[in-house]
């Protein structure tokens, strides 16, 4: 990006007034520029609704790394965004997840629309590396400048996962891909959150993995929109998708009783999913399954989506709170008395809640002066 | 800033189907703390270079053992330099005879590791080297 001359305008051309928050200046760049991150976010805002796809790419970084450059960005983009659909494909490792969103993303094509991927693969907890390994089943659509994919690691965020997938989801939706698809491996709680803070969930299920679909029921199938059973071509792929559309529905013949249940402890309703059968490598039941997600779509005002869309909002607000209270608690002007407050706990003198106690009573004064 | 990760992308050009070298390299870098994208064989130059724009990597690794080198590498740098990828930075491993090293760096390769790399070295020499992602 170094196409403008040096001494140029800069990045200030076209800015609105009142940009976001200034972080303060920071050295960027090879041509030893000085920009402010709100001023970069601008620009990757700027970017991205141009249809520039290296700075989405950029920006996908920038909120991988929940820098503020990355939140100057969304505040322009998420005002414009919110009509992708936004589709978490989930399940066990190989269960068949990127092969079908490949077919998916060809089946997209087809239709003439773009598609967006995110492909999210857990990072090491001991190294924070990551092996990601989900492109190597979608190459058949590099080249294809419509089709977007980008691989993530999970990283150490704790219930960042989600916000980052979910802002990276809103870039690709102002950048202007109408669905962006979500694959996470379905283990391990944030990867389940992140399934359930897409629109639609789909959950991707192998034949044969016999009684391990018990196992899988009270957790995966729970945050089901639609079960997808793959590889149809396998012997049992069709007893499993039988076996799996009778436990679905023995779940439901009770279905009053299960509501006044599901109420009266304050949860949502236990969704009813759909079971589809496909075999992604031929296109087996893909246009099927794409018209389903369509179709969910279009009834996105519907009330059906509107507790995934609240869900959503709830788990983003979550995190950017959380990001902000740790910073400010971190760096603030607190931050000598948390210190105490820590070293105190850290000798047991007082409990974490007194200390919890303590620190809300710092940021309530702070609000209050 | 929270602390960037060098992420690196893995690819094997062309038709070669040793893959063996790349798939080490890839889970020993990830060992190393590196995020890796391994986007498998037979991959054009257009593809690669479509994939390190789309995942926006530090680093473009290519893996050849089939002696395809001198003609696929400079096209892959070419593809990069079209994207607009002129500062990532590029290695090559796998059997490249010490002959085709000057060469191969003409056209834009950083640096060429041969059989017998250990993935310590090549760790180090990617984080000493990486050069710092312009933003906007
Ligand atoms: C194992 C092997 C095979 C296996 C491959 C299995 C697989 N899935 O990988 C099989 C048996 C399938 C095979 C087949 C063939 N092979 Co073969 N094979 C080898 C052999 C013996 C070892 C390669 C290997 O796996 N090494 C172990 C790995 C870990 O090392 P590495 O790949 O070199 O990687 C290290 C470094 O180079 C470096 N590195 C590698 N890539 C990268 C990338 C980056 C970015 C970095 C930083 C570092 C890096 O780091 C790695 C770790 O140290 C080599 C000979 C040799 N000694 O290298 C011949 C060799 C590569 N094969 C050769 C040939 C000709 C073939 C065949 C065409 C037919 C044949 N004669 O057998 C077929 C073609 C297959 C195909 N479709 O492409 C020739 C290639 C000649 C040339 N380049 O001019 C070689 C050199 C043998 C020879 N001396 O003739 N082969
Ligand atoms: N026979 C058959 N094999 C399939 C089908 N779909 C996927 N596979 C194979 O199943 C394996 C896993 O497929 P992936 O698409 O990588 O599965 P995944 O769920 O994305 O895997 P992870 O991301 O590693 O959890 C691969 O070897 C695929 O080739 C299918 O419809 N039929
Ligand atoms: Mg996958």
């Amino acid at each position: 990006m170094t196409d403008e001359g040096a001494g140029g305008a800069g990045g200030d051309r076209g800015l609105p007034a009142g940009s976001p928050n200034d972080g303060g200046p920071e050295p960027v760049d090879g041509d030893g520029r000085t920009r402010t991150p709100a001023a970069r976010g601008v620009r990757l805002a700027e970017g991205v609704r141009s249809g520039d796809r290296r700075m989405l790419a950029r920006l996908l970084t920038e909120i991988e790394d929940r820098t503020s450059v990355a939140e100057a960005a969304l505040r322009l983009l998420y005002p414009v965004s919110g009509n992708a659909h936004l589709v978490g494909i989930t399940g066990a490792p190989g269960a068949g997840k990127s092969t079908l969103v490949a077919a998916l993303a060809r089946a997209v094509r087809t239709t003439g629309r773009p598609a967006a991927v995110l492909a999210i693969d857990p990072s090491s907890p001991i190294t924070g590396g990551a092996l990601l390994g989900d492109r190597i089943r979608m190459q058949e659509h590099a080249g294809d400048r419509n089709v977007f994919i980008r691989s993530m690691a999970s990283r150490g965020h704790a219930g960042g996962l989600a916000a980052a997938a979910v802002d990276a989801a809103a870039a690709l939706d102002a950048a202007g891909f109408p669905v962006v698809f979500l694959e996470t491996v379905g283990a391990g709680q944030s990867e389940v959150e992140v399934a359930s803070i897409a629109d639609t969930t789909v959950v991707v299920e192998a034949p044969e993995m016999g009684d391990e679909v018990q196992a899988i029921k009270a957790g995966l199938l729970e945050v089901a929109d639609i079960v997808v059973v793959t590889k149809g071509d396998r012997p049992g792929a069709r007893r499993t998708a039988a076996q799996l559309r009778a436990m679905l529905t023995v779940g439901t013949t009770d279905e009053a009783d299960a509501l006044r249940r599901a109420e009266a402890h304050g949860r949502r309703r236990p969704k009813r999913p759909e079971v589809m059968l496909v075999t992604a490598p031929t296109g087996d039941g893909i246009p099927e399954l794409l018209a389903a997600l369509d179709r969910r779509h279009e009834e996105r005002d519907a009330a059906a989506l509107q507790p995934a869309r609240v869900a959503r909002a709830a788990a983003q607000l979550d995190a950017v709170m959380a990001e902000r209270l740790r910073a400010r608690l971190r760096d603030g002007p607190h931050r000598a008395a948390v210190t105490d407050v820590l070293r105190s706990m850290a000798a047991h003198e007082i409990d974490p809640y007194a200390a919890a106690d303590r620190v809300m009573k710092l940021l309530e004064e702070s609000v209050a002066g | 800033m929270a602390d960037r990760r060098i992420k690196v992308l893995i690819a094997k050009p062309g038709l070669d189907g040793h893959d063996r070298g790349a798939k080490v390299l890839a889970r020993g870098l990830r060992d190393e703390g590196f995020e890796v994208v391994y986007t498998g064989l037979r991959q054009t130059p257009e593809m690669i270079a479509s994939a390190a724009l789309q995942e926006d990597v530090d680093v473009v690794g290519l893996s050849i053992l089939s002696g395809a080198h001198m003609t696929l590498v400079p096209r892959v740098c070419r593809a990069l330099r079209d994207e607009g990828l002129g500062d990532v930075l590029v290695t090559v491993g796998g059997i490249i005879p010490d002959d085709d090293v000057p060469a191969l760096r003409e056209a834009g390769v950083d640096r060429v590791f041969g059989p017998g790399t250990t993935i310590g070295e090549v760790a180090e020499y990617l984080r000493t080297n990486v050069r710092p992602r312009e933003t906007a």
